[in-house]
Order: C-alpha cells, then structure tokens, then sequence
C-alpha cells in the first residue's frame, strides 16, 4: 500500500491510528498534523501527575525514541480545510504558512478544545486543562503557593485538578452549576456520593451555584484574576481560577465539506465518515448496536482503540476485506484524592442504580445500572477488581438482574 | 523512588526457540491498578482486594504472547513491559 495518508490530530487517536496503519502493511507516506507544538504526549496525566508535579513531561510521551514508524509529523500546524472531492487538506503551519496536501485516505482525529468562560481571554490566573502546555502553566502558579484556588465545574477535569490542589496543601473551592457534581454522567446517587468525596477531602464545595463574573485587577500593568462573583451573590477571592467546563470538539475546518457533523463527525459502525475517510477519538459519532444510540465517548481507552480500528477501516479498503465492527464497553477511570473511580458502560442518569457490594460511606463501593433489564453500566469506587470482571457481562450479555446475581457472588 | 522489577529467571522449558523467553516487567511505581491487565489475561494478571495487582506467572508461555503485548498496550499507565531473556 502505497498511497498517502494524512492523519489530523497527533493525540492518543492519531498515534495509535498511525501505528496501527504502519504495522499492518502501509507503506506509503503517513502525514500527522496538530496545531499542538509538543511531541505527542498522554492526556491524563496532565491533570494529576503533571500537574502535581510527580511526573516530568517526558514521562507521557506517546511514542518513545525506539520506536520508529516513519511518520511525517506537520507539528504546529492546522487543519482549516477538507476538499474531499479533490482529496485535499489545507494546512496552516506555524507562522500562518499555508499548504495544500494530497491525500488517499484520512484519519480524522482532531478533538476538542477546552471550553473557556467568555471575556476572559488574556487574564492571568485563568487556567484551562487540556494540553502539556496548560498544565505546566498551572503547574507554576500552583507551585507558587495561591491562597485559594477556585475551579470552576466539578466534572472530571474540575475534580482532578482539585484533587491536585488539596494534595499540594491549596485551599480549594469547587463551583458547579448542577445540583450534583457528575449528575448528568452517574445519575443523582452516585452524584451525592462525589459531592461527599469534596468534602471530605477538605473542598468548599458550591452546588447549584453559576458564575457572574471574574474580578480582575492589573497589577504592575497585568491583568489579573483576583477573584469570582458568584450568582449566590457571595464572591471568593482567588489568585488561580480552573475552568473545568466541557470541550468544543474541533469540527470548524470540516464544515463545508460534505461530511456529516453533528455534535462530532457522523460515522457508520465501522467509524467510516466517506470513502476513505475514518474519524476516531472524541471527534468520532457512531452507532451502537451494544447501547441502541448514535455514541460519541471521550474516554482515553476508546480513543486507541478507536484510532486502531479506524485504521484498520482503511487497511480493510485497500484489501477489499470485510471491515469490523466498532463497538466496544466503554470504560475510563477517574483519579480523585485517594479514591479511583471507574466506569464501563453507558448509563443514562436515570437508569436504576443498585449498589452491588461494598457500601457509599465507606467510598469503596461497586453499582450496577440497568435500565429495565438491560444492563448499562458499571461503577466502581476503588473496586478496580470488581469493575474489570463485571465489565466482562456486556460482551456475555447479561440482563441487569443477572449481573447483579455474578456480582453479589464476587 | 526506587522502582521495584521483577528479576527471577525463567524456567527453562519456557525458552522459546529463539533461546529467549519472555518475561513480565511492572514498573509498581507506575502502577495504579486499573486492572484493564486483569480483563485481557486474567490467567497472568490479578487484582486483589487489597488493590494490588500481582503477576501470577512472570514467565507466560509464547502461547499468552498476543494477549501479554495488548494488556502492555492498553494499561492506562505504560506499567507493563515485556522482557526477553
């Protein structure tokens, strides 16, 4: 196989699709474009390790220098536009050079972005988490010992950085706008259950509570945050503010371009945008037989195995072999304070949630959810056991009463 | 940190025909037990109720080969590595 890919997107998606392209058989060019600067690197550390300041950044590089795949990396540089009738990609490399690539097949891997508060561009001491760069610019403020720090949103990201933030000593307050941090992910029980966590690792936790503005105040000619008025009327003095509230996916250059778009690139079942167009990662829409809806999953795990199965997609073209199906458990884990939290599956927050073992006041729990019958989803709260074998009951399709008959026998 | 391995040989009837056989290497200062390892080799990898992951068998037969490289893959921490002896 000859013929040229162009992979958007240097992430856990993009590298493993680059891979997996290279050692089953691709011998042509394979092109990685990202508008990131830095060598490929693993996310999740960003908000723990990294940020805590255990691990150096050379510890969460993707692709370590034994192994070479022969990749022309267009680092720094973005995609802006798709011609898939002409099979052309334009680039914007660093500096604003622009370039027209041609390509055979395409990955597209391009994610997210953090989401950031509006108006608040340019202030210092307002952070975002999502890039090496982000966090090493945390890093330095929060090493500089803040008297408080406030983050904004107790999603995944708000709680990790908290979580880092209470490990180095750092008074915390943690604002959420929903009544229960992770309500709309684990259902209102499970969402109780880490509002507890904050608290009992010492977070002024705020529920239910928005944000009204960001005070500021220039200092020796510097903009800076100096603290966040809240729509409680109350206002926190802070000297470092994380915002932890969502992503916007990175779909601006492939409007226009014929593909399907829709909160993510629409894909069939074997993660196909078009002919010789594969989409994975945080990016990537499609339909799962396993959970009855269109998916699209943030999670790291689906982004390799994702990337890898993308690009078997192509492969799978060029050799005119039956293509497979993508529809993997779901499943990731969450770091927060001495707790891990798993989750396989799918839930919806109003499926029924049954705990299976363990209990919620001692934080070491496993819950069951189904709907109906149907089992959709595993939660563990430092039950790592527990998760990985009752996960193993999706691909054995077990009914919900069933799995929790196995689980009440681990 | 000092990072703890595995050191102890392999049993001889292991080797493969290349005169090497493959050992398993956890780095434990990296491990987080998340016990994706557990779900893909289950015979090799077990975490306990302590939350410990331990290697039931650090000299797999060639046989465990595929199963061995994706836990290394997929740990969410890179703690796995494949020594050849």
């Amino acid at each position: 196989m000859d013929s040229t890919s162009v992979i958007v997107g240097a992430s856990l998606a993009g590298v493993n699709a680059a891979r997996t392209l290279r050692l089953q058989g691709q011998t042509g060019p394979i092109v990685v474009v990202d508008a990131d600067t830095a060598r490929p690197y693993d996310r999740p550390p960003l908000s723990k390790q990294v940020l805590n300041g255990e691990w150096e950044p050379e510890k969460i590089l993707l692709l370590t220098g034994e192994e070479d795949l022969n990749l022309d990396f267009r680092l720094g540089t973005r995609a802006v536009a798709l011609d898939l009738a002409a099979r052309q990609i334009s680039l914007e490399g660093p500096g604003g050079a622009t370039e027209v690539a041609g390509f055979d097949s395409l990955v597209i891997a391009s994610g997210a972005s953090a989401r950031r508060l509006p108006d608040t561009a340019g202030i210092a001491g307002v952070h975002v988490v999502r890039t090496l760069a982000d966090s090493l610019r945390l890093r330095d403020e929060l090493a500089a010992g803040p008297s408080r720090v406030v983050v904004i949103g107790a999603g995944f990201i708000g709680a990790e950085v908290a979580s880092s933030c209470r490990k180095r000593g750092l008074d915390v307050t943690l604002v959420e706008a929903l009544p229960l941090p992770l309500e709309r992910i684990l259902g209102p029980a499970m969402g109780e259950v880490c509002a507890k966590v904050h608290l009992e690792n010492g977070v002024d936790l705020r529920l239910a509570t928005g944000v009204l503005q960001l005070e500021t105040k220039v200092i020796d000619g510097v903009k800076r945050v100096t603290g966040v008025a809240l729509s409680d009327g109350t206002s926190v003095a802070a000297e470092v503010v994380v915002v932890g509230i969502g992503v916007t996916l990175n779909t601006e250059w492939l409007e226009g371009s014929g593909l399907a778009l829709d909160d993510g690139v629409v894909c069939d079942s074997t993660l196909l945008a078009a002919p010789g167009v594969v989409a994975a990662g945080d990016i990537a829409r499609y339909p799962s037989a396993r959970f009855g809806r269109m998916l699209r999953i943030e999670h790291w795990e689906t982004a390799i195995t994702g990337g890898e199965a993308a690009a078997r997609r192509l492969l799978a073209e060029t050799n005119r072999s039956e293509p497979e199906i993508f529809d993997p458990v779901p499943w990731f884990w969450s770091d927060q304070y001495d707790r891990k939290l798993q989750l396989a599956g799918r839930p919806m927050p109003t499926d029924e949630c049954v705990i299976v073992h363990g209990s919620t006041e001692e934080f070491r729990f496993v819950a069951l959810y189904g709907d109906g019958d149907r089992l959709t989803g595993v939660l563990g709260m430092n039950r790592p056991r527990h998760v990985v074998q009752l996960r193993a009951l999706f691909d054995e399709g077990a009914t919900f009463s069933e799995a929790c008959e196995r689980a009440a026998s681990l | 940190m000092e990072e703890e391995w595995f050191t102890s040989g392999p049993p001889l009837e292991l080797c493969s025909g290349k005169g090497t056989v493959m050992r398993i290497v956890v780095d434990f200062d990296l491990c987080e037990s998340n016990a994706v390892c557990m779900g893909i080799a289950p015979e090799i990898f077990e975490v306990r109720d302590d939350d410990f992951l331990y290697v039931l068998n650090e000299n797999p037969p060639e046989s465990m080969r595929a199963k061995i490289v994706e836990s290394v893959q997929r740990c969410p921490k890179q703690a796995i590595s494949i020594a050849e002896d």
